[in-house]
């Protein structure tokens, strides 16, 4: 016990029991489904998780200064969507500006949100269901000249073959570009979350509201930037949806908060503040994944049972999470101050022979 | 200068007043519509512009007295869906619609007994719990019914929902009024009210007046199961058939005809009589824009904006009026600001 507390924090326990739940999913299924350890079921899980681990990024920043944002799959559709309708038409846009629009459209709408959650001091909650149903007004709107959808033929080359560009390939084992940016995605935010200034407020803020404000701590900056780069992320997996799909109906990306959220809250971020990590909600995504994934292949029960199992976990989680993490940060904090008296005690004999 | 204007429009007590202002909104939307339909004004009308949003301002009586509580319940359409497919599915499969009916309800209440029970005995905050509830009752909908739609309903559950039973009155009106009536006596005028009140102004303070705090919530989530089901329940049987993604996304305008209502969304404060000019506000602005043409998905956006604005006007309020009053302080204290000036001051009284 005295070893285990010295080398992990309780964090890293939490995100080791997501990535024992994901072996665990992985060799359970292994023995039920055939065919099932091959490079395809990596290619499909990867991929289908990319996008949701970006979402949950946006999600993880602002859960962690206690908000919310259920206008993330909103503001995914319609940055897809204007995306989709802007490459239809102008086929000279390569991959870099066109994820440059998307996020750009992203974060003006995250920067709506900040507004008026940051500075309007209007719930989080109450904000988000608002501005997702504008949101999804705007994209129907938007969509309507177009007859309500984007088509995938109408798209430029490089947008129809990016889904399947690869970074490298052993075998059947595949490692899509998209995949690659989740993944360069979810380590930069988690060297912000660990080692910026800024980073480290976002977790001030959440865990202690009072006590940043008194701290000195602008509290509304940092929740509005906290809204403004959930947006930027929202655009990109706008961007990463269009190349994903390619052919998008007006009820695009709809549902992807609240995956974002179970992603979220599964891999160990703390809705109500203060506690989670980047990792942990990536974890967290692919445990979602990796599930998805096998309960679709699996045929003993029916795909629709998806989204049950999803709240039932979002709500597991977080029971379990409000019992046990408390008891083990106690655990930490007491063995943390136990090697405090240990050291001091030891220095207290050393001093009287020197 | 300025001062005496705004101690002038102090005094003008009904300005304050959030239930005036939405009155006022009120009638400034019948105007315009009965100006732009004639027959707008008669009953008939106003009886299906009520009837269409029916199941809609059912669950918003029971939403009101869980958002005075200080909770939230987002779980209330994915119950409303879920009690249409149990009703759908069990009529499906040749049981009776009295059996299917029953199920259904006490489906909701089930629902609510799982939310009540994590949120008042977990201590789980009721957004996540409902959050989650929303998502698995909404998967379990879809377990049940797959992606089909299900119309095969017996006679009797259509003239439920589309015949008037009493005059001119569709039951789903008459169980409104009914539970308008009971929610009014309930909140504003027993005891239950006042815990509802007391718990959500101060959690701590209500538990050691001896108030039963696990109790009421447990009591007002198992409501809440319940009506929605109920609701679920006559929506089906106004359209006469149900799928997968019943009701989905009710709760947005649910919640806005609550916090519309000057119900404040952190628990303590609100009115039913604030929630019904709301809901009147809130439907005869549906139906003014429907009468012009605006489509239902830009009426939901209008919503939705109503939604931020609700909560937003009056923190902005609160805050330019907290503003005034502390500049007001500082100029009095500047004011009295030396000795030798006070001292003047009592000379001159003297």
């Amino acid at each position: 016990m005295k070893f285990i507390t010295r080398i992990l924090r309780p964090e890293q326990v939490r995100e080791l029991v997501t990535l024992f739940l994901i072996v665990i999913i992985v060799l359970g299924f292994g023995t039920l489904l055939t065919d099932y350890y091959t490079g395809r079921t990596f290619v499909r899980v990867s991929t289908s998780i990319a996008i949701i681990a970006v979402v949950a990024m946006a999600q993880t920043l602002v859960a962690i200064t206690r908000n919310i944002d259920l206008s993330l799959g909103a503001i995914v559709g319609f940055c897809a969507f204007f995306l989709g309708v802007q490459l239809s038409y102008h086929h000279e846009i390569g991959p870099v500006p066109a994820a440059l629009i998307a996020i750009a459209i992203g974060t003006a709408m995250g920067m709506i949100n900040g507004l008026i959650i940051a500075y309007g001091r209007v719930p989080a909650i109450i904000t988000t269901i608002g501005t997702m149903a504008i949101y999804r007004t705007a994209i129907v709107l938007y969509s309507a000249p177009e007859g309500g959808i984007v088509s995938a033929h109408r798209l430029p080359m490089w947008a129809r073959q990016f889904a399947s560009w690869s970074i490298f390939k052993v075998g059947d084992l595949d490692f899509r570009v998209m995949v690659g940016i989740a993944i360069a995605v979810v380590i930069l935010i988690q060297l912000m979350l660990t080692y910026l200034p800024y980073g480290r407020r976002l977790y001030a803020i959440g865990s202690n509201p009072e006590a940043a404000r008194i701290a000195g701590f602008p509290a509304q900056r940092i929740v509005f930037l906290a809204y403004l780069i959930g947006g930027a992320l929202a655009g990109l997996g706008g961007y990463l949806f269009l190349l994903q799909y390619g052919n998008l109906m007006v009820l695009a990306g709809e549902g992807l908060e609240f995956d974002a959220v179970a992603a979220a809250v599964v891999g160990g971020v703390n809705i109500f503040g203060g506690t989670g990590t980047a990792i942990g909600a990536f974890l967290g995504a692919t445990l979602i994944g990796t599930l998805d994934y096998s309960l679709r292949r699996w045929p003993a029960i029916s795909e629709f049972w998806r989204n049950a199992i999803l709240g039932l976990l979002i709500l597991l989680a977080v029971a379990t999470d409000s019992a046990i993490m408390a008891r083990l940060r106690l655990i930490w904090a007491r063995a943390a101050a136990a090697r405090t008296t240990e050291m001091a005690e030891a220095k207290a004999r050393s001093m009287p022979q020197a | 200068m300025l001062s005496t204007r705004l101690a002038s429009l102090r005094r003008m007590q009904f300005l304050r007043s959030w239930e005036a202002i939405l009155f006022v909104l009120f009638l400034i939307t019948l105007f315009f519509n009965s100006a732009r339909v004639p027959a707008y004004l008669t009953v008939d009308n106003q009886i299906n512009v009520f009837y269409l949003y029916a199941e809609k301002i059912i669950v918003a009586l029971i939403m009101t007295f869980i958002i005075i509580n200080g909770e939230i319940d987002l779980s209330v359409s994915s119950v409303m869906g879920l009690a249409a497919g149990v009703l759908g599915r069990l009529i499906e499969l040749g049981y009776p619609g009295e059996l299917a009916l029953a199920a259904a309800l006490v489906t909701g209440l089930l629902c609510g007994l799982w939310n009540g029970l994590w949120i008042a005995y977990g201590r789980l905050s009721s957004i996540i719990v409902t959050l989650a509830g929303m998502i698995m009752f909404r998967g379990l909908v879809w377990v049940l019914v797959e992606d089909r739609s299900i119309t095969t309903f017996p006679d009797w559950i259509h003239n439920m929902g589309q015949r008037p039973i009493l005059g001119p009155f569709p039951l789903s009106l008459l169980i409104f009024f009914f539970l308008l009536i009971i929610a009014y006596i309930v909140l504003q005028h027993s005891a239950f009210g006042r815990y509802v009140y007391v718990i959500g102004n101060n959690r701590e303070v209500a538990r050691f007046s001896g108030v039963k705090v696990e109790t009421v919530k447990l009591v007002l989530f198992i409501a809440s199961g319940l009506i929605s089901a109920l609701a679920g329940v006559l929506y089906t049987a106004r359209l006469g058939a149900m799928r997968a993604s019943t009701a989905e996304g009710f709760e947005l305008e649910i919640i806005t005809m609550v916090l519309l209502g000057g119900v404040n969304i952190f628990g303590g404060s609100g009115t039913l009589l604030g929630v019904l000019l709301s809901i009147l506000l809130i439907l005869n602005l549906r139906n003014g824009m429907s009468l012009s043409n605006i489509t239902l998905q830009q009426q939901t956006g209008v919503i939705g904006a109503l939604l931020i604005l609700s909560v937003l006007v009056p923190n902005l309020v609160t805050r330019a009026r907290a503003e005034l009053n502390r500049r007001r302080f500082a100029r009095l204290t500047a004011e009295r600001a030396t000795p030798a000036e006070r001292k003047g001051v009592k000379a001159e009284t003297k």
